[in-house]
Protein backbone atom coordinates (compact mmCIF):
# COMPACT_ATOMS: atom_id res chain seq x y z
CA UNK A 1 0.00 0.00 0.00
CA UNK A 2 2.46 2.65 1.05
CA UNK A 3 4.62 1.18 -2.46
CA UNK A 4 1.88 2.14 -4.07
CA UNK A 5 1.34 5.75 -2.57
CA UNK A 6 5.15 6.15 -3.13
CA UNK A 7 5.19 4.86 -7.08
CA UNK A 8 1.87 7.38 -7.75
CA UNK A 9 4.04 10.05 -5.89
CA UNK A 10 7.27 9.43 -7.92
CA UNK A 11 5.36 9.98 -11.28
CA UNK A 12 3.66 12.54 -10.32
CA UNK A 13 7.41 14.22 -9.02
CA UNK A 14 8.30 12.73 -12.80
CA UNK A 15 5.44 14.93 -14.07
CA UNK A 16 6.43 17.94 -12.82
CA UNK A 17 9.77 17.52 -14.46
CA UNK A 18 8.52 16.88 -17.69
CA UNK A 19 6.51 19.93 -17.67
CA UNK A 20 9.74 22.02 -16.35
CA UNK A 21 11.65 20.62 -19.46
CA UNK A 22 9.39 21.12 -21.79
CA UNK A 23 8.73 24.90 -20.05
CA UNK A 24 12.43 25.23 -20.92
CA UNK A 25 12.21 24.47 -24.18
CA UNK A 26 8.95 26.69 -25.17
CA UNK A 27 9.12 29.19 -23.31
CA UNK A 28 10.39 32.38 -25.48
CA UNK A 29 13.02 33.92 -23.95
CA UNK A 30 15.76 33.85 -20.83
CA UNK A 31 13.35 35.66 -18.50
CA UNK A 32 10.58 33.56 -18.79
CA UNK A 33 12.65 30.24 -19.45
CA UNK A 34 13.66 30.36 -15.40
CA UNK A 35 9.82 30.27 -13.88
CA UNK A 36 9.53 26.56 -15.27
CA UNK A 37 13.25 25.64 -14.57
CA UNK A 38 12.98 26.99 -10.59
CA UNK A 39 10.30 25.94 -9.70
CA UNK A 40 8.42 23.06 -11.41
CA UNK A 41 12.14 21.38 -10.67
CA UNK A 42 11.72 22.19 -7.41
CA UNK A 43 8.25 20.69 -7.00
CA UNK A 44 9.35 17.74 -8.98
CA UNK A 45 11.96 17.19 -6.51
CA UNK A 46 9.56 17.43 -3.64
CA UNK A 47 7.14 14.72 -5.06
CA UNK A 48 9.83 12.69 -6.05
CA UNK A 49 11.71 12.91 -3.48
CA UNK A 50 8.57 12.59 -0.25
CA UNK A 51 7.62 9.29 -2.64
CA UNK A 52 11.67 8.12 -2.33
CA UNK A 53 11.53 8.61 1.48
CA UNK A 54 8.12 7.27 1.84
CA UNK A 55 9.39 3.85 0.23
CA UNK A 56 12.42 3.77 2.35
CA UNK A 57 11.13 4.49 5.74
CA UNK A 58 8.85 1.02 5.13
CA UNK A 59 11.24 -1.50 6.92
CA UNK A 60 11.20 0.53 10.23
CA UNK A 61 14.68 0.14 10.70
CA UNK A 62 17.20 2.81 12.57
CA UNK A 63 18.67 3.04 9.33
CA UNK A 64 15.90 3.33 7.33
CA UNK A 65 14.69 6.49 8.92
CA UNK A 66 17.69 8.16 9.16
CA UNK A 67 17.92 7.95 5.46
CA UNK A 68 14.50 9.05 4.65
CA UNK A 69 15.66 12.03 7.43
CA UNK A 70 18.40 12.99 5.04
CA UNK A 71 16.03 12.63 1.95
CA UNK A 72 13.90 15.58 3.38
CA UNK A 73 17.00 17.42 4.40
CA UNK A 74 17.56 17.55 0.92
CA UNK A 75 14.37 18.60 0.05
CA UNK A 76 14.72 21.54 2.84
CA UNK A 77 17.65 22.49 1.51
CA UNK A 78 16.53 22.44 -2.38
CA UNK A 79 13.66 24.63 -1.18
CA UNK A 80 16.43 27.26 0.48
CA UNK A 81 18.87 27.08 -2.21
CA UNK A 82 16.80 27.17 -5.71
CA UNK A 83 15.22 30.54 -5.24
CA UNK A 84 18.92 31.98 -4.88
CA UNK A 85 19.94 30.38 -7.87
CA UNK A 86 17.02 31.07 -9.65
CA UNK A 87 18.10 34.88 -8.55
CA UNK A 88 21.69 34.74 -9.16
CA UNK A 89 21.05 33.73 -12.64
CA UNK A 90 18.49 36.50 -12.91
CA UNK A 91 20.47 39.23 -11.33
CA UNK A 92 23.53 38.19 -13.57
CA UNK A 93 20.84 38.39 -16.97
CA UNK A 94 19.95 41.81 -15.58
CA UNK A 95 23.36 43.12 -14.76
CA UNK A 96 24.19 42.04 -18.63
CA UNK A 97 21.68 44.21 -19.93
CA UNK A 98 19.42 41.55 -21.44
CA UNK A 99 15.78 42.84 -21.96
CA UNK A 100 13.10 40.96 -21.51
CA UNK A 101 10.54 39.39 -23.94
CA UNK A 102 7.24 41.46 -24.02
CA UNK A 103 3.72 39.86 -25.80
CA UNK A 104 3.94 41.82 -29.44
CA UNK A 105 0.15 43.74 -28.78
CA UNK A 106 1.01 45.13 -25.27
CA UNK A 107 4.70 46.60 -26.30
CA UNK A 108 3.22 49.87 -25.89
CA UNK A 109 1.11 49.49 -22.86
CA UNK A 110 3.51 48.70 -20.41
CA UNK B 1 7.58 41.92 26.47
CA UNK B 2 5.17 42.64 23.45
CA UNK B 3 6.11 43.20 20.47
CA UNK B 4 3.09 43.67 18.77
CA UNK B 5 2.08 47.26 19.82
CA UNK B 6 5.68 48.88 19.33
CA UNK B 7 6.20 50.75 16.38
CA UNK B 8 9.84 49.53 14.45
CA UNK B 9 11.75 52.95 15.95
CA UNK B 10 11.24 52.20 18.77
CA UNK B 11 12.59 48.78 19.14
CA UNK B 12 16.54 49.65 19.23
CA UNK B 13 16.03 51.06 22.66
CA UNK B 14 14.17 48.32 23.89
CA UNK B 15 16.93 45.90 22.95
CA UNK B 16 19.66 48.00 23.98
CA UNK B 17 18.28 47.95 27.73
CA UNK B 18 17.38 44.02 28.22
CA UNK B 19 21.16 43.35 26.85
CA UNK B 20 22.68 45.15 29.40
CA UNK B 21 20.90 43.18 31.86
CA UNK B 22 23.49 39.73 30.77
CA UNK B 23 27.06 40.35 30.69
CA UNK B 24 28.80 39.53 27.05
CA UNK B 25 30.22 35.64 28.36
CA UNK B 26 26.70 34.94 29.28
CA UNK B 27 25.34 36.16 26.04
CA UNK B 28 28.49 33.99 24.25
CA UNK B 29 27.82 30.81 26.86
CA UNK B 30 24.15 30.84 25.32
CA UNK B 31 25.00 31.71 21.97
CA UNK B 32 27.89 28.75 22.27
CA UNK B 33 25.37 26.27 23.55
CA UNK B 34 22.51 26.74 21.01
CA UNK B 35 25.01 27.05 18.07
CA UNK B 36 26.53 23.46 19.75
CA UNK B 37 23.35 21.23 19.96
CA UNK B 38 22.27 22.43 16.03
CA UNK B 39 25.42 21.37 15.05
CA UNK B 40 25.75 18.20 16.89
CA UNK B 41 21.96 16.98 15.60
CA UNK B 42 22.97 17.42 12.25
CA UNK B 43 26.16 15.35 12.73
CA UNK B 44 23.79 12.53 14.01
CA UNK B 45 21.59 12.88 11.36
CA UNK B 46 23.97 13.01 8.80
CA UNK B 47 26.05 10.48 10.07
CA UNK B 48 24.00 7.89 11.50
CA UNK B 49 26.57 5.94 13.67
CA UNK B 50 26.13 5.82 17.48
CA UNK B 51 29.78 4.13 19.00
CA UNK B 52 31.93 6.08 20.72
CA UNK B 53 34.24 7.13 18.10
CA UNK B 54 31.92 8.98 15.87
CA UNK B 55 30.10 10.42 19.09
CA UNK B 56 33.38 11.84 20.11
CA UNK B 57 34.50 12.97 16.94
CA UNK B 58 31.32 14.77 16.39
CA UNK B 59 31.36 16.64 19.95
CA UNK B 60 34.77 17.79 18.98
CA UNK B 61 33.78 19.05 15.34
CA UNK B 62 30.88 21.04 16.07
CA UNK B 63 32.72 22.23 19.16
CA UNK B 64 35.37 23.60 17.30
CA UNK B 65 32.72 25.06 14.80
CA UNK B 66 30.49 26.75 17.98
CA UNK B 67 33.73 27.87 19.11
CA UNK B 68 34.06 30.00 16.33
CA UNK B 69 31.37 30.89 14.62
CA UNK B 70 28.29 30.24 17.58
CA UNK B 71 27.78 34.40 18.06
CA UNK B 72 27.58 34.49 13.83
CA UNK B 73 25.07 31.66 13.66
CA UNK B 74 22.67 32.49 16.84
CA UNK B 75 22.87 36.47 16.79
CA UNK B 76 22.07 37.40 19.91
CA UNK B 77 19.70 40.56 19.38
CA UNK B 78 17.44 38.45 17.39
CA UNK B 79 17.08 35.68 20.15
CA UNK B 80 14.28 36.49 21.75
CA UNK B 81 11.61 36.87 19.64
CA UNK B 82 13.47 33.33 17.89
CA UNK B 83 10.56 30.78 19.43
CA UNK B 84 7.90 33.14 18.21
CA UNK B 85 9.18 33.05 14.67
CA UNK B 86 9.72 29.04 14.99
CA UNK B 87 5.74 28.74 15.93
CA UNK B 88 4.93 30.80 13.44
CA UNK B 89 7.09 29.64 10.86
CA UNK B 90 4.82 26.29 11.55
CA UNK B 91 2.21 27.52 10.47
CA UNK B 92 3.38 29.58 7.68
CA UNK B 93 5.07 26.53 5.65
CA UNK B 94 2.03 24.63 4.76
CA UNK B 95 0.14 27.64 4.00
CA UNK B 96 3.49 28.21 1.29
CA UNK B 97 3.11 25.00 0.43
CA UNK B 98 -0.15 24.58 -1.17
CA UNK B 99 0.55 27.78 -2.29
CA UNK B 100 3.52 26.56 -4.30
CA UNK B 101 1.40 23.76 -5.37
CA UNK B 102 -1.66 25.41 -6.94
CA UNK B 103 0.67 27.85 -8.56
CA UNK B 104 2.76 25.38 -9.83
CA UNK B 105 -0.55 23.82 -11.48
CA UNK B 106 -0.70 27.50 -13.36
CA UNK B 107 2.96 27.42 -14.66
CA UNK B 108 2.49 23.23 -15.74
CA UNK B 109 -0.93 24.50 -17.83
CA UNK B 110 1.23 27.18 -19.57
CA UNK B 111 3.86 24.70 -20.12
CA UNK B 112 1.42 22.34 -22.18
CA UNK B 113 -0.75 24.30 -23.50
CA UNK B 114 -0.53 24.42 -27.12
CA UNK B 115 -0.69 28.04 -27.91
CA UNK B 116 1.54 29.11 -24.94
CA UNK B 117 2.88 32.14 -26.91
CA UNK B 118 -0.52 34.00 -26.72
CA UNK B 119 -1.50 33.50 -22.94
CA UNK B 120 1.38 34.33 -21.59
CA UNK B 121 2.66 38.38 -21.18
CA UNK B 122 5.89 38.40 -19.40
CA UNK B 123 6.05 42.01 -17.81
CA UNK B 124 8.38 43.77 -14.76
CA UNK B 125 6.51 45.00 -11.47
CA UNK B 126 7.71 47.30 -9.51
CA UNK B 127 5.80 47.94 -5.79
CA UNK B 128 6.99 48.64 -2.46
CA UNK B 129 6.32 46.78 0.48
CA UNK B 130 6.10 47.65 3.97
CA UNK B 131 8.38 45.11 5.24
CA UNK B 132 11.50 47.03 7.22
CA UNK B 133 13.71 43.88 8.67
CA UNK B 134 16.21 42.10 6.21
CA UNK B 135 14.95 38.97 7.59
CA UNK B 136 11.23 39.45 6.41
CA UNK B 137 12.76 41.51 3.12
CA UNK B 138 14.52 37.98 2.53
CA UNK B 139 11.76 35.43 3.25
CA UNK B 140 9.29 37.36 1.11
CA UNK B 141 11.48 37.93 -1.77
CA UNK B 142 11.81 33.58 -1.69
CA UNK B 143 8.39 33.07 -1.26
CA UNK B 144 7.69 35.78 -4.19
CA UNK B 145 10.46 33.55 -6.15
CA UNK B 146 9.03 29.84 -4.98
CA UNK B 147 5.51 30.56 -6.01
CA UNK B 148 5.52 30.17 -9.90
CA UNK B 149 4.75 32.68 -12.17
CA UNK B 150 6.57 35.71 -10.55
CA UNK B 151 10.42 35.70 -9.31
CA UNK B 152 11.76 38.63 -7.52
CA UNK B 153 14.35 40.60 -9.84
CA UNK B 154 15.35 42.79 -7.32
CA UNK B 155 15.34 44.30 -3.66
CA UNK B 156 16.31 46.94 -1.93
CA UNK B 157 16.49 47.15 2.04
CA UNK B 158 14.10 49.87 2.24
CA UNK B 159 11.78 47.43 0.38
CA UNK B 160 11.11 48.22 -3.01
CA UNK B 161 10.66 44.87 -5.21
CA UNK B 162 10.91 44.69 -9.03
CA UNK B 163 9.11 41.48 -9.68
CA UNK B 164 9.03 39.73 -13.29
CA UNK B 165 5.57 38.40 -13.97
CA UNK B 166 4.88 35.24 -16.23
CA UNK B 167 1.21 36.59 -17.07
CA UNK B 168 -1.74 38.98 -15.57
CA UNK B 169 -2.87 36.63 -12.94
CA UNK B 170 0.01 36.21 -11.20
CA UNK B 171 1.22 39.81 -11.58
CA UNK B 172 -1.87 41.28 -10.09
CA UNK B 173 -1.85 38.75 -6.87
CA UNK B 174 1.13 40.71 -5.53
CA UNK B 175 2.05 42.16 -2.89
CA UNK B 176 -0.86 40.53 -1.20
CA UNK B 177 -2.18 37.74 1.33
CA UNK B 178 1.30 36.91 1.14
CA UNK B 179 3.09 39.86 2.70
CA UNK B 180 0.94 39.93 5.56
CA UNK B 181 1.25 36.66 6.53
CA UNK B 182 5.32 37.18 6.38
CA UNK B 183 4.37 40.71 8.49
CA UNK B 184 2.66 38.94 10.95
CA UNK B 185 5.12 35.65 11.05
CA UNK B 186 7.64 38.23 11.90
CA UNK B 187 6.26 40.26 14.51
CA UNK B 188 5.79 43.54 12.28
CA UNK C 1 7.81 -5.68 -8.98
CA UNK C 2 9.01 -2.10 -7.41
CA UNK C 3 12.62 -2.77 -8.99
CA UNK C 4 11.41 -2.81 -11.81
CA UNK C 5 9.47 0.29 -11.64
CA UNK C 6 11.98 2.62 -10.00
CA UNK C 7 14.14 1.32 -13.04
CA UNK C 8 11.90 2.75 -15.53
CA UNK C 9 11.59 5.92 -13.31
CA UNK C 10 14.92 6.51 -13.90
CA UNK C 11 14.78 5.87 -17.91
CA UNK C 12 12.28 8.24 -17.97
CA UNK C 13 14.14 10.79 -15.93
CA UNK C 14 16.92 10.20 -18.09
CA UNK C 15 14.68 11.37 -21.12
CA UNK C 16 13.66 14.12 -19.30
CA UNK C 17 17.08 15.39 -19.38
CA UNK C 18 17.69 15.02 -22.58
CA UNK C 19 15.23 17.41 -23.16
CA UNK C 20 17.01 20.17 -21.09
CA UNK C 21 19.89 19.48 -22.60
CA UNK C 22 18.73 20.71 -25.81
CA UNK C 23 18.72 24.08 -24.03
CA UNK C 24 22.32 23.56 -22.02
CA UNK C 25 23.60 22.55 -25.79
CA UNK C 26 21.66 25.35 -28.01
CA UNK C 27 20.49 27.96 -26.07
CA UNK C 28 21.13 31.32 -27.92
CA UNK C 29 22.84 32.93 -24.54
CA UNK C 30 25.08 31.89 -21.86
CA UNK C 31 22.48 31.97 -19.37
CA UNK C 32 20.11 29.81 -21.37
CA UNK C 33 22.77 27.23 -20.66
CA UNK C 34 22.95 27.46 -17.28
CA UNK C 35 18.99 27.71 -16.74
CA UNK C 36 19.64 23.99 -18.47
CA UNK C 37 22.40 22.62 -16.56
CA UNK C 38 21.07 23.95 -13.49
CA UNK C 39 17.80 22.32 -14.39
CA UNK C 40 19.57 18.76 -15.39
CA UNK C 41 21.39 18.72 -12.08
CA UNK C 42 18.27 18.98 -10.00
CA UNK C 43 17.26 16.22 -11.80
CA UNK C 44 20.63 14.27 -11.07
CA UNK C 45 19.87 14.22 -7.48
CA UNK C 46 16.97 12.20 -7.88
CA UNK C 47 18.19 10.00 -10.25
CA UNK C 48 21.25 8.83 -8.03
CA UNK C 49 18.63 7.82 -5.32
CA UNK C 50 16.74 6.35 -8.05
CA UNK C 51 20.19 4.72 -8.65
CA UNK C 52 20.30 3.91 -4.99
CA UNK C 53 17.04 1.68 -4.86
CA UNK C 54 17.69 -0.17 -7.71
CA UNK C 55 21.04 -1.19 -6.43
CA UNK C 56 19.74 -1.39 -2.60
CA UNK C 57 22.27 0.97 -1.28
CA UNK C 58 20.25 3.95 -0.71
CA UNK C 59 21.95 4.67 2.73
CA UNK C 60 24.90 5.06 0.52
CA UNK C 61 23.54 7.16 -2.64
CA UNK C 62 22.10 9.62 -0.05
CA UNK C 63 25.28 11.03 0.79
CA UNK C 64 26.70 11.42 -3.17
CA UNK C 65 22.93 12.90 -3.64
CA UNK C 66 23.23 15.48 -0.65
CA UNK C 67 26.49 16.51 -1.99
CA UNK C 68 25.50 16.50 -5.38
CA UNK C 69 22.70 19.17 -4.79
CA UNK C 70 24.97 21.43 -2.70
CA UNK C 71 27.60 21.19 -5.73
CA UNK C 72 24.77 21.96 -7.98
CA UNK C 73 23.92 24.85 -6.42
CA UNK C 74 27.28 26.24 -5.38
CA UNK C 75 28.51 26.06 -9.15
CA UNK C 76 25.43 28.26 -10.32
CA UNK C 77 26.44 30.75 -8.16
CA UNK C 78 29.85 30.95 -8.99
CA UNK C 79 28.98 30.79 -13.13
CA UNK C 80 26.41 33.44 -12.51
CA UNK C 81 28.93 35.66 -10.78
CA UNK C 82 31.44 35.11 -13.35
CA UNK C 83 28.52 36.08 -16.16
CA UNK C 84 27.25 38.91 -14.25
CA UNK C 85 30.24 41.08 -15.40
CA UNK C 86 30.47 40.19 -18.98
CA UNK C 87 28.73 42.75 -21.11
CA UNK C 88 27.49 41.21 -25.03
CA UNK C 89 26.48 38.05 -23.83
CA UNK C 90 23.30 38.83 -25.63
CA UNK C 91 22.23 36.52 -28.59
CA UNK C 92 25.73 35.25 -29.28
CA UNK C 93 24.46 32.53 -32.37
CA UNK C 94 23.36 35.71 -34.30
Amino acid sequence: MISFLAAVLIVLGLFFFAGGSVGILRFPDFYSRLHPAGKLDTMGLLLSLTGIALYVVQDLTLSAILTALKIMLIVVFVFITSPTATHAILDAGVRAGLSPWTAPGKRGRT
Amino acid sequence: MNVENISPEHIPPVRRVRTSTLSARTRKGISFIIAFCICLATWIVLSGRFDALHLTLGVLASGVVALGAGTILISWRGLGRLPRQWLGFIGYIPWLLYQIFLANLHVLYLAFHPRMIELISPEIIHFKSRLKRPMSLFIFANSITLTPGTITVFVSITGEFAVHAIDEPSAASLPGKMEEKVARLMGE
Amino acid sequence: MMETFFLYAAIALSLIMVLSLYRAVFGPTVLDRMVGVNAIGSKTTVLLLLIGIIYQRVEMFVDISLAYACLNFIAVLAASRYFQKRKGLYDEGH
